[in-house]
Order: structure tokens, then sequence, then C-alpha cells
């Protein structure tokens, strides 16, 4: 008797009892369930939830098998074991040194995100006797690529409890949420554990512990190094691949590319999200560097360095490219509307850069952008509505009068 | 209850749950999210809006077939002025450090809304010794929940309460600090107190579905 069996045998066993929807879930989840309909007409699509989940998951899975390695090869080049590389297929980055190092840090980020996530879930979809919403499976990808590598794991768990029940649970679950909960688990961590989240330490593996010993080594992103008006010491190459330091996942905008470009060819990610985002970025960027090409601010203000910094390397380092495609395309907390989405993108990129720019301790934006944008999805689709309701009364005026 | 009759002894205890003055008519939010970080100065504040509803409600009480209905506000206004600010100098003079912490809160109890919602729905219609009794009532009610929130973001904040280091020392690592824990610093934001408070309310309506609303 297979698993499968077993499976149901449970299901039917545990029928109408409260914990019957855990039984149902993992039966669906790995297998076709016995009670499928055969023969007749009905509505046939393959993009069921667990499905479009899955495609942004595989969409996923480039930017953390990187990120492990960038986390043992930022390790490494710190600690000076390897030297800088010129190639993408650099043997000084594809090792099984730093997968290993990326994979002891970052595969428990991810265990303890889905452990505690979909445990959260379970409960709650036993509590309240409904089937297994598969909401989490997406968060659960996304939280440990969003985050510095040497982030403490119970901290991490009490920001998912955190994000699931407060971010989703109590709007009533997957699909009723305002805020992204991975961006709501972020933010919690930002602002509970902000020496854990920010600084010139945490996006190296093992920067804390070395800090002030002889052994110390630095772990500043480009953005902490623009913030600071220092010469930035990363070439275009190593910026646009990815060979930097910052939160596990975000830092190749190749791979995140690849990615949007798979999420746009399946239609699980709105395109008009993603470009309208890049393009709002880019436009705030270009204002910023007009501001400080025609000398409005000199270079003794402390935002000069992050206002000149080159428009389109704005676009490329931080976690842009990552909340555009991944985050700010989420279904359940984006604009519905066509014309909304495009609103709701350009808004993101252009307050991601401005925050990015105008925060003083934090130079980066773009998970504060998108829940500001969240909350203002709503609105955003009410007006787009509106309008087009308007147009449409104006035209049946002009046909009867 | 010898002392209170049934009735009367209602006017206390509905405030504390059922009919709370923050979690279910959602009075008095501004001040429990502003002071609520440190647990003496919810309980000072909870002291002190206890002294200004409890006179107050009784003073009002006492005049309200004097007062002129039309200029009832400013009458209630100059009541609560009144207390508040001998509430203030009690404090300046005897807690000083206290009733800096508490800075304009102190003076911004005229503008709690609890204050002004008693005098308005109970002490302008009942007696004395009712409307005293209401007044301590909802004062109480309101300090259930600012003690609640208080207490637990002066517990997961700064790991202390009233000022004792209850969970070990951040800096010494010693207690819970030496096993790696850290302080959670949205605790002391004031958007964590709402959330405390909703999760409070939350509690509070799974646990009795008739507060419910639609």
């Amino acid at each position: 008797m297979g698993l499968k069996q077993n499976l149901h045998n449970l299901k039917e066993k545990y029928k109408g009892k409260k914990i019957a929807p855990l039984f149902n879930g993992f039966h669906t989840f790995l297998y076709l369930p016995n009670e499928t309909t055969h023969g007749g007409t009905h509505i046939k699509a393959a993009d069921d939830l667990k499905r479009t989940m899955n495609t942004v998951i595989m969409a996923l899975v480039p930017c953390l098998l990187f990120g492990m390695f960038n986390a043992g090869y930022q390790h490494h080049l710190a600690t000076g074991e390897v030297e800088r590389i010129t190639g993408f297929f650099s043997g000084n980055f594809w090792n099984l040194s730093n997968l290993w190092i990326g994979a002891i840090k970052v595969l428990p980020l991810v265990i303890v995100s889905y452990v505690v996530g979909l445990a959260i879930e379970f409960v709650f979809c036993i509590i309240k006797g409904h089937e297994i919403e598969e909401g989490y499976l997406v968060t659960g990808m996304l939280v440990p690529l969003i985050v510095p590598v040497d982030l403490p794991l119970w901290m991490l768990a009490v920001a998912v409890a955190f994000g699931v029940v407060i971010g989703k649970e109590v709007f009533g679950g997957t699909g009723m949420n305002i805020l992204n909960p991975a961006l709501t688990i972020r933010a919690f961590l930002f602002f509970a554990y902000p020496t854990w989240m920010s600084g010139d330490k945490v996006w190296v593996h093992d920067a804390v512990n070395r800090a002030g010993t002889a052994d110390a080594i630095s772990g500043e992103t480009i953005l902490g190094s623009y913030a600071q008006n220092q010469e930035v010491a990363y070439t275009m190459f190593e910026k646009f691949f990815g060979f930097i330091p910052g939160s596990v996942g975000e830092t190749s905008a190749f791979l995140i590319l690849l990615g949007a470009a798979f999420l746009i060819f399946t239609k699980i990610g709105s395109w008009r999200i993603i470009v309208s985002t890049f393009f709002g970025a880019a436009v705030m960027g270009l204002i910023f560097n007009a501001v400080a090409s025609n000398g409005i601010i000199t270079d003794t203000s402390k935002f000069y360095g992050l206002m000149s910094a080159p428009w389109y390397d704005h676009l490329i380092i931080g976690g842009l490219a990552f909340g555009a495609v991944y985050m700010a395309t989420d279904p359940v907390t984006a604009s519905q509307t066509n014309k909304g989405k495009i609103i709701y993108g350009f808004l993101i990129g252009f307050i991601s850069i401005m925050i990015r720019v105008f925060n003083p301790a934090y130079p980066e934006g773009v998970f504060l952008a998108i829940l500001l944008m969240n909350v203002f999805a709503p609105t955003i689709d009410h007006y787009v509505v509106q309008g087009n309701v308007k147009k449409r009364l104006k035209r049946l005026q002009a046909k009867t009068a | 209850m010898g002392l209170l009759s049934k009735k009367d002894a209602k006017l206390i205890t509905d405030p504390l749950a059922d009919n709370n003055p923050i979690t279910i008519q959602v009075l008095g939010i501004c001040s429990a999210l502003a002071i609520t970080a440190e647990l003496k100065a919810s309980i000072v504040m909870s002291i002190s809006v206890l002294f200004v509803l409890g006179v107050g409600n009784v003073v009002i009480s006492l005049m309200r077939n004097i007062i002129p209905s039309k200029i009832r506000i400013i009458v209630q206004l100059i009541v609560v002025a009144a207390l508040v600010i001998i509430v203030d100098q009690v404090l300046k003079a005897f807690a000083y450090e206290l009733s800096k912490t508490l800075s304009v809160f102190v003076g911004l109890i005229i503008t709690n809304c609890i204050i002004m919602g008693r005098f308005e729905a109970f002490a302008l219609g009942n007696g004395p010794w009712r409307s005293f009794l209401d007044g301590i009532g909802n004062a109480l009610g309101y300090a259930v929940i600012l003690i609640i929130v208080g207490f637990f973001r002066e517990l997961l904040g700064s790991g202390t309460l009233l000022g004792f280091k209850v969970l070990g020392d951040p800096i010494e690592k010693t207690g819970l600090y030496a096993i790696g824990y850290e302080n959670n610093g949205f605790m002391l934001l004031s958007p964590m107190a709402l959330i405390v408070v909703g999760i409070i309310i939350w509690v509070q309506r799974s646990r009795n579905t008739a507060l419910i609303e639609d």
C-alpha cells in the first residue's frame, strides 16, 4: 500500500474531524486526488493556485542557488582566501567550499521559514475548519532570500510567526491579505532587530562574530558605501551578475531578470508592474542625478553619494530588481486593473529610490515602498475603475444627446 | 456584594470586560499607544485617569441640573482641565522624571475621549454615587488594557518590568541574553502598541462571540 493510499485512508478515517484538512492538504499537494470527476464537460485550467505558486518557486530557485554560492564566496573573499573573480564561470565562485558555507547558512533559513510558516497555516486551517491554503509556499521561499545570511534563526521564526498571523491570517488568510506577508516579515525584522538587519557587518557570513578582533572583515554593501560618500570598488560586471554582498538571494540582477522573463512568459507575473517599477526607479534616479550634477547639493551633503550614483546603478544594486520582479507582482496585494498596475509599479520604483536616498539610518527602501503601495493599491484600482465608468457615461451621453 | 447593589456593581464590572472603553468602544486609543512603552508610565497614567474620571464624574453629576445644555461642553472641559492641572502639578512635584516621560500626555487627558464620553453619556443623567462608580469602572477598564499593553511592551521591548531587569542584562549578557536573546525594538514603537491592542481585541472577541459586530 503506497503513501497515496495511506493518505486516502487517513482522509476517509478523519472525514468531518477538525484535523481532516491536514491530510487533504498533503494528499492534493503530492498526488491527484481519487475523487476527481471523469468525463463530462467542465472547465479545465492547469494554473490553479498550487501550479501558480510552484511556477514562482521555480523562478526563485536560481536566485537561491546563486545566493548559496555567493554567501560562501563573499565570506572567502572578505577573509582573503580567494581572489576577486572576473568571469561568470570562474572556479573561485562555483566551488564546493563556497556552496558548503552557503548550504549550512541558507538551508536552515529556508527550513525554519517553511516549518514555522506552514505550522501556523495548519493550525489556523484546523481552527477555522477549512482546507489548507497554499499561500505560504511562495512566501516561505521569498523570506530566506531577503534576509542577511547571518540572521539568527529564532529571530526569523518570531518574524515569520508575526508576519503570517498579523500580516495574513487576521485578514482571513491567503488571498485576503492587504500587505505582502514576506515583506511584513522583513519589516518586522528590520524594526525589531535593526542591528541584525542593517549596517556594514551583517551582509557577509561571520563578519559580526569577528568584529573588533584582529580577523575583522567588512561586509559593507554597495549602497552602504554610497551612503557614506565612499568610492565603490565593484565593477559593473560584478554588480549586474551579483558577485556583491547583500541579502541572500537578491544580489544577482541577471538571474532575477531571467526569473522575470520566465514569470512573464508563463503569465504569472505582470510585465506592466515589473517594467513600470524599473521605469519609476529610473526616473527618480535621473532626477537625483540632475540635482547632484547641477550643483544644487554639494559633495559635503550626506545625500550626495547616493544622489550622484548613476541612475542605472540604482536599478541593479540593492533589492530593487528582486522587489520589482517577485514582490511587487504578488497578485493579491498589487493593483488589479491594467492601468492601475502601471501606476502602482511606477510609484513603487519612484518611492523606493526616494526612500533609499533620504533614509538616514539605512540606505534601502524597496520593501517600505512596496508595503506602502500595497496599502494604496485598492485606492488606485478604485479611481481607475471610476475613471472608466465616467468615460463610458460620457460616451453614453454623447450618443443619446 | 453587600456593599453595592447588583445594578451598581455592574457599573464597575461591565467596563472591565464586555464594555471596555478601549477594546469595545475604541476610545482613548491615543494615550494607550503613546505612553505604554513602560509599565510604570502606564500605571501612573491609569491612576491619573482614575482620579480625573472618578472626581470629574461626581462634579458633573452634582452640577447636572444647573448646567445650561448649550454650554455644557465648555463646563465639562473646565472641570476636566482643573482636575488635570492638579494631577500635572502633583506629578511634577513628586515624580518629576515620570512627568517628563509622560510629557504632554498628562495634559492630553483633557482630550481623552473616555472622559468626555462618560460625562456626556452617564454623569449628566445620573446621581453622584452611581456616576462615581461609573467613573471608577471605566477608568479601571482603561487601566487594565494600559497595564496589559505596558507589561508586554516593556517586557519584550526593553527586557525589564518597572525598571527591573527581569530577563537579565543585555550588555553583560546574563540571563536570557546569554543564549542569544535580544530585545525586540519594534515593541518600543507606537505601531506595535496598536497591534498589541488589536491582539487583545481579537482574543476578547473570540472568547465572547456576542461582542462581534455585524
